[in-house]
């Protein structure tokens, strides 16, 4: 079985989840070849065949010349599943790709089974497992599913390039918000979900964060109603954190909130969903209702 | 201008999932459906627009499914959308976002859509593909996971989520496609004025097998719970002896309470 593995390039670097496809591979048994649209100052650690093009000419997201470069890649190589992992430029550059060789694209790959792929859905509730018709197709992997592999080498090198306008115009990057808070040093965060319920009950989220001697931390819906700033937030498009204590408050753990805070040493939830998705990687689940429980143990820890 | 946005229902996810008789999906008995969250963005954004183009402009929402999609359907109507198709299906649980795709391609094919809006993804699905993969079979320009969107003079200026907070910004000639993220802009409520007059508008019912031609890349053999990885204290009961379970577990396994 042959992969062509495409690898992420961002502002100038190489990212460390291009490494994850490499995992993946070797869970999956397969031969590699890659594809990067970066910079021959930026090779990744690998001994395999590296079609290479060039990102200032390229560009970094510049979607119709990426694909007419994996287009290109594919018809020399042949591969049996061209993987991305799935991110912002995965989840944008695959379906575009699967569309053009009508091949199937199985989405957010978190295992494997017998001959299928196995998916997350229902909000990360349930999973399925999925098998492309024809044996072959376009696979994106859940970010963080997969372990870091670096396969160490220098890669034997063939330069590709693409030109034309393309059907839109990258202006540019915007930098993230300024954090005023520095989660990611935090020792303890209590972070607030939807659970809450409203914005007038963040205090009391806060107090139980304020008696722990610790941070305040929020879900990405949270943020986005406007209840909490977002340089609270923790997860993938927030931050990343691994304090000693993380205490999850009405968070029912969607993915980009998991991939931001599971390697917290200890994790307690509180939810009033036994099934909740955070309940997989809380070492306490605690299932009550969040506006009755957290005041009281406040008033506990307090004491 | 012609504007469309494409809208999933979806069950609560706060739901618990039965798999069906089959086991390739959830059993739908018991469960309360609503408007596809991502979705709702879409739909205000492409409101929004259609408000501040005025007269001349025409928003059609579409919606794949059995007859409870009408409800969702209802819901964009009352949020300002003109008008409505409902393409019917019994069976779409069965269907490749290929060919959820292909039926959305075929349908606005020839129709002289300027502008589709859809949401990132589905909630119970997930798969990300519908959006970028219409836009591919239509040959509109397309780009995903928009926070920030403005349009002018047939130009749309979007503004891309990426990882840590980094944002992209991208223009893109029409005829295009934006699919929507959380957070883009505030949903509204439907008023009742607003949901009375939803109810005289039309919603178009055309069968699916009007506009399915495309065949199935990919099967669903299995729908099922993860695996459990055990580890984890379940604690359940009384309030105050909760608190008291976990100040002991706080003491025993962390360094915070002592």
């Amino acid at each position: 079985m042959k992969t062509l593995l495409i690898g992420e390039y961002r502002e100038g670097k190489l990212l460390d989840s291009t490494y994850e496809l490499f995992g993946f591979a070797a869970q999956l048994g397969a031969d590699t070849a890659m594809l990067l649209v970066g910079s021959d100052a930026q090779l990744p650690a690998y001994g395999g065949t590296l079609y290479l093009a060039d990102a200032s000419v390229c560009g970094e997201y510049s979607p119709d010349l990426h694909k007419q470069l994996i287009l290109e890649a594919v018809q020399k190589e042949n591969p049996d599943y061209i993987v991305f992992v799935h991110s912002s430029y995965g989840w944008d550059l695959a379906p575009r790709v699967a569309a053009s060789l009508k091949v199937a694209q199985v989405s957010e790959i978190v295992g494997l089974v017998d001959g299928g792929f196995e998916v997350g859905c229902c909000n990360a509730k349930m999973r399925r497992t999925v098998k492309p018709a024809s044996g072959r197709g376009v696979l994106t992997i859940q970010a963080g599913a997969y372990p870091v592999l670096q396969p160490g080498g220098s890669p034997a090198v063939q330069k590709i390039t693409a030109a034309g306008g393309g059907s839109l115009e990258f202006v540019g990057y915007e930098a993230a918000e300024k954090k005023d808070v520095d989660l990611g040093k935090a020792e303890i965060i209590v972070s607030a979900g939807r659970g809450i319920g409203k914005k007038d009950n963040v205090p009391v989220i806060l107090a139980l964060a304020k008696a722990l001697g610790g941070e305040l931390g929020a879900s990405r819906p949270v943020v986005d109603a406007g209840w909490v700033e977002h340089s609270h937030q923790v997860g993938t498009t927030g931050q990343t954190v691994s304090p000693k204590l993380y205490v999850a408050c009405g968070i029912s753990g969607a993915i980009q909130h998991l991939a931001g805070m599971k390697k917290s040493d200890f994790i307690i939830a509180i939810n009033k969903d036994k099934d909740a998705p955070i309940g997989e990687i809380a070492d306490v689940l605690v299932v009550a209702d969040v506006m009755q429980f957290v005041p009281a143990l406040t008033a506990k820890v307090a004491r | 201008m012609k504007l469309l946005v494409c809208i999933k229902q979806v069950p609560d996810l706060e739901s618990r999932f039965k798999p069906d008789a089959a086991g390739v999906w959830y059993n739908e008995t018991d469960l309360a459906f609503r408007m596809n969250e991502y979705d709702e963005y879409a739909v205000e954004q492409a409101v929004q627009l259609r408000e501040k183009l005025g007269e001349g402009t025409e928003l059609t929402v579409l919606s794949i499914g059995p007859d409870r999609v009408v409800e969702a359907i209802k819901k964009a109507l009352a949020m300002g959308c003109d008008n409505a198709v409902h393409i019917q299906d019994t069976a779409v649980s069965a269907k490749d976002p290929w060919q959820i795709s292909s039926i959305i391609s075929t349908y606005v094919q020839g129709k002289g859509f300027d502008l589709i809006f859809t949401g990132m993804q589905s909630q119970d699905r997930g798969s990300a593909q519908v959006g970028v993969t219409v836009a591919e079979q239509l040959g509109f320009a397309c780009t995903t996971t928009i926070v920030g969107f403005d349009y002018a003079d047939g130009t749309v200026t979007a503004k891309r989520e990426l990882e840590g907070g980094i944002k992209g910004v991208v223009k893109l000639k029409t005829p295009a496609l934006v699919t929507c993220q959380l957070g883009l802009n505030v949903p509204r409520y439907p008023t009742l004025p607003n949901i009375m007059k939803a109810k005289r508008k039309e919603i178009t019912v055309i069968p699916v097998a009007d506009l399915l031609t495309a065949d199935l890349l990919a099967t669903t053999t299995s729908f099922h719970p993860p695996a459990k990885k055990g580890g984890g204290i379940v604690l359940e009961g009384d309030v105050g002896e909760l608190v008291d379970k976990v100040i002991a577990i706080l003491k025993d396994k962390t360094a915070v309470l002592r």
